[in-house]
């Protein structure tokens, strides 16, 4: 199975220099945010292996508001952060992407400290890069060009399905199904449509994954004795925390929210990337780092396939640890405009939220580390929004199609493969066409 | 997943609320809708002061007539608001509808339906002032309201009259037969309007601010919780939306014949899939569930029409009101409702995928209260090859709470948006301007039928254009007062 690998350089921007390096970042894009793929500096559509990738800076807004517990705030150098998530390993996609485009790169990060004539950018960006706390992929497995390719036999099974049911019409499902299968043939045959066999999954990948899948539980079984007696204690500590922990919840500033607004809605999918403080001490930063742990053991092993919890509209989601874990970023690529992506965390995923965020500074009182929280709507929104950042620049493989339509097309091509059991499956398949 | 409601439920004062939140003056069939700046704070403030505004009680007799204010952000500034209370408002309030691009963007305000081709933006405007009558007495009453004070304050810029209210809509269907019921005692806890099973009930404070709403919150108010007495800008107001939508009737029906090769039963067929419900109102769903504060004839979900086989996925009512509750599975006790949460439920789906993509309707509820304009014009009528093509259409009037989370809401993810409910390429049938949307072709429409092949209708023509628009202010009675007299600088 072809992994998916994600790569994250975090590198502070060089005194003087962020303004020029926005209206560098600017050059590359077509609209606000959204990048040109062919854009000279880095030509993202010419690397089949890249899902998503962005620039944005680093900027925080609220790293005051831990004054409220009592802390001397300390100031964060902005920042410039550049990821993306690709298929196999992130040393092989950042080596192609030096040999690619280094004079690109490094119009880019000349902005930033200690980049200059002579720096070796493949070994800095090695250097600058930060491992994520949490990562989750919608699926797994599924690179860019299978999703190109699903894509395409999902265009042509559509025409093709056009004409035949005008021809033969609709009375006959096992009939259009072995036209349909037919007609990829050849298609196949001549080049058309190429439908590649996504890479098996070896057998040490295998026994890696499953040794991974266990080692959680059985350290949780291991460990339960202490973690029972421990319970009553962090219960306690929690609640107190959860009781005491100032909210801090401004209304975000018009001029912002409509700035942030510049950068949205370009295509059926958007960029979030937001930034802020973990509470401070060693109880919330403890809290923070097993939540997400856990987070991550579950979108290795359980979600992954086309679903976090209950909501199907993200891609990627990436949570990492800034500046001594006194800070996280969070960056993901949902379907939908902002409002929709907010009202799914409100209405469908609050608990799952409130477990990583409530451990962020000013966040809304949550109630034993999953009620409350992101269910007190307008708080939770003031709280997202405050954090959240413009992405200047920002690229997607598959412009137009929304987690939920990379996952039919994957239905399609599996039906067409295998085909559905009975009349009824049948004709279910054939409504996704 | 309850919890204790910490506001307690408050008595609704209806005396101090624009009747327009309670009442949409159905038996005042006769409507007209005027534009104004304001020229003369001071005068503005002085009729204003004495202004027959219709307030929210219900009084023994139907009144015969009523009178409804709203303001722009610009009017409550030409009134001598000062910039600490303004502040206060919502910040698409203060945008307008037209303000941003990424605005008209999220709305499907784009190529004609740009706000540069409105022939009105309420941004332009301060002030909207709303007459209603009995038939007949629209003109006495219009003269007798905006008299020569009225003349003095303020100077139209626009005036919108309105056809007599027939409950039925420019293409020839009745119309606003699915509105939500206000549960004004506040008697049930806003965790048990939805919850699980779609209600039609909504909490006072998703269309009045200062109350309780859906979320068992405080709908975010100007000045609701601190300020003196007297100054509550905000209290017992709602936010009001206003679009002009052009409907070209005989575009509509010359389509749907041509679709049906001049079939009139396929036709009234074709159109009432595009809606949803045949033209007399009859829902294309006949399971009836029981539904809280829903009348008999409008009690349905879709949930027993997952494939869309009876009401097509895309139709007009499905895309305006999903009818869905806030789990997608019920009744399965505290495992099931755990599975679901954790999202473990989906293959036992008959459609795996499609479900819960679409939740929690009760968090984006309208209050509708538009009017049609131009001359009525039956089915029969348009397809005539000399069929009248001047302008008609609705203005489309709604109240809200919350305009980012409601109106707007509704308008981008249900309306416009082309992946709405996994669809893809179709955005509504009736309003939707065909361009595409963040990069994705919306003139489609699919049938869906038994067979699972379903009947794409490509590309439709653009039946409805945005014709203008604002964001507005419908003020309590006690805040309108207090307007006037910032506007006699008496504040």
């Amino acid at each position: 199975m072809t992994q998916q690998d994600t790569f994250f350089i975090l590198a502070p921007v060089a005194e003087g220099r962020a303004e020029g390096l926005v209206s560098v970042l600017e050059s590359m894009t077509f609209r606000p945010g959204f990048a040109n793929p062919d854009n000279p500096l880095v030509p993202f559509g010419q690397f089949d292996q890249l899902h998503m990738a962005r620039f944005f800076l680093v900027q925080a807004n609220t790293w005051r508001d831990i004054e409220a517990h009592g802390q001397t705030p300390r100031p964060f150098r902005l920042q410039l952060a550049f990821l993306g998530d690709v298929d196999g390993r992130r040393d092989v996609f950042l080596r192609e992407l030096v040999t690619r485009c280094a004079d690109g790169l490094f119009e880019i990060f000349n902005h930033c400290e200690g980049v200059h004539d002579g720096t070796d950018l493949l070994r800095w960006m090695d250097e600058h890069n930060v491992e994520e706390a949490a990562n989750y992929v919608n699926m797994r497995g599924r690179t860019v060009s299978q999703i190109r390719e699903e894509a395409a036999l999902a265009t042509a099974l559509r025409d093709e399905l056009d004409g035949i049911v005008n021809a033969q019409g609709t009375a006959d499902p096992f009939g259009l199904h072995r036209h349909l299968v037919e007609f990829v043939g050849r298609q196949k045959a001549s080049g058309r449509l190429h439908l590649t066999q996504p890479a098996r999954v070896t057998w040490r990948e295998w026994v890696v994954d499953k040794i991974d899948l266990v080692s959680v539980p059985l350290l949780i079984l291991f460990l339960s004795p202490l973690l029972v007696l421990l319970l009553p204690l962090f219960l306690l500590r929690l609640r107190l925390a959860e009781r005491s922990d100032p909210e801090i919840l401004p209304r975000p500033d018009d001029d912002r929210i409509s700035d942030l607004g510049r950068y949205e809605d370009h295509d059926v999918t958007n960029p979030f990337s937001a930034f802020g403080d973990v509470k401070p001490g060693l109880f919330r930063r403890s809290v923070t780092t097993v939540a997400l742990y856990l987070l991550n053991y579950a979108a290795r092993h359980i979600y992954g396939r086309g679903y976090l919890t209950r909501v199907q509209t993200i891609h990627f989601a990436r949570w990492v640890f800034v500046d001594d874990k006194r800070r996280v970023l969070f960056c993901s690529n949902y379907d939908g405009a902002l409002e929709s992506y907010m009202d799914d965390f409100v209405n469908k995923v609050a608990w799952g939220l409130n477990l990583v965020f409530s451990n962020g500074v000013g966040y809304p009182s949550t109630r034993f580390l999953i009620k409350g929280g992101a269910a007190l709507e307008s708080k939770f929104k003031r709280y997202l929004r405050n954090r959240q950042l413009p992405t200047q620049v920002w690229y997607k493989a598959y412009p137009g199609l929304t987690a939920r339509d990379l996952a039919r097309h994957g239905e399609i091509r599996k039906g067409l493969e295998v085909r559905p059991d009975g009349a009824r499956a049948l004709r279910n398949w054939l409504a996704k066409i | 997943m309850t919890h204790a409601p910490d506001i307690s439920s408050e008595p609704v004062a209806f005396d101090d609320m624009q009747g327009l939140i309670r009442f949409g003056h159905g038996a005042l069939v006769e409507a007209e809708f005027v534009l104004c700046t304001i020229s003369d704070p001071n005068a503005a403030g002085l009729w204003l002061d004495h202004a027959p505004v219709t307030s929210a009680e219900a009084l023994d007799a139907p009144p015969k007539v009523a009178l409804q204010v709203a303001f722009t952000v610009a009017g409550l500034r030409a009134m001598g608001v000062d910039e600490g209370h303004i502040a206060e408002f919502s910040q698409p309030f203060q945008s307008g509808m037209s303000g941003e691009d990424s605005r008209s963007r999220r709305l499907g305000d784009t190529g004609v339906n740009a706000p540069s081709e409105w022939d009105w933006k309420g941004a332009d405007a301060h002030i909207l002032i709303m007459l209603y009558a009995r038939k007949g007495g629209l003109s006495e009453w219009k003269d007798k309201t905006l008299d020569s004070s009225f003349l003095a304050a303020f100077k139209q810029i626009h005036s919108f009259p309105t056809r007599p209210n027939d409950g039925t809509e420019p293409f020839g269907f009745r119309d606003g037969i699915s509105e939500p019921k206000i549960d004004w005692k506040d008697a049930r806890p806003p965790a048990k309007h939805g919850r699980e099973d779609f209600s039609n009930l909504i909490s006072p404070g998703e269309v009045v601010l200062g109350y309780r709403n859906e979320y068992d919150e405080h709908a975010a108010a100007p000045d609701v919780n601190d300020a003196p007495p007297g100054a509550h800008l905000g209290r017992n107001g709602s936010y009001l939306v206003m679009r002009q939508l052009a409907q070209d009737v005989p575009g509509f029906w010359t389509y749907l014949d041509t679709m049906a090769d001049g079939d009139n039963e396929r036709r009234e067929q074709l159109a009432a899939l595009m809606v949803g419900r045949r033209r007399d109102g009859t829902p294309l769903i006949h399971d009836r569930h029981d539904i809280a504060g829903s009348p008999r004839k409008n009690d349905f979900t879709y949930d027993d029409d997952v494939n869309g086989t009876s009401c097509p996925l895309g139709a007009h009512i499905r895309r305006a009101n999903p009818r869905t509750g806030d789990q997608p599975h019920r009744g399965q006790g505290r495992l099931g409702w755990l599975l679901s949460t954790l999202g473990f439920r989906r293959r036992r789906d008959k459609l795996p995928g499609r479900h819960d993509l679409v939740a929690s309707t009760r968090f984006h509820r309208l209050v509708r209260r538009g009017r049609a304009y131009g001359s009525a014009l039956t089915p029969e009528a348009a397809l005539r090859p000399d069929a009248p093509k001047d302008a008609r259409g609705l203005f489309f009037i709604c109240l809200c709470a919350d305009l980012v989370r409601q109106f707007e809401f509704v308008q981008n993810a249900w309306i416009a948006s082309p992946t709405f409910n996994g669809l893809t390429g179709e955005a509504d049938p009736l309003l939707g301007n065909r361009q595409p949307f963040c990069g994705v072709a919306s003139d489609g429409f699919t049938i869906q039928t038994p067979s699972g092949i379903g009947q794409r209708l490509a590309p439709l023509p653009q039946f409805v254009t945005v014709k203008g628009g604002g964001y507005f202010f419908l003020p309590g009675l006690t805040a309108l007062r207090t307007i006037a007299r910032h506007g006699r600088q008496e504040v």
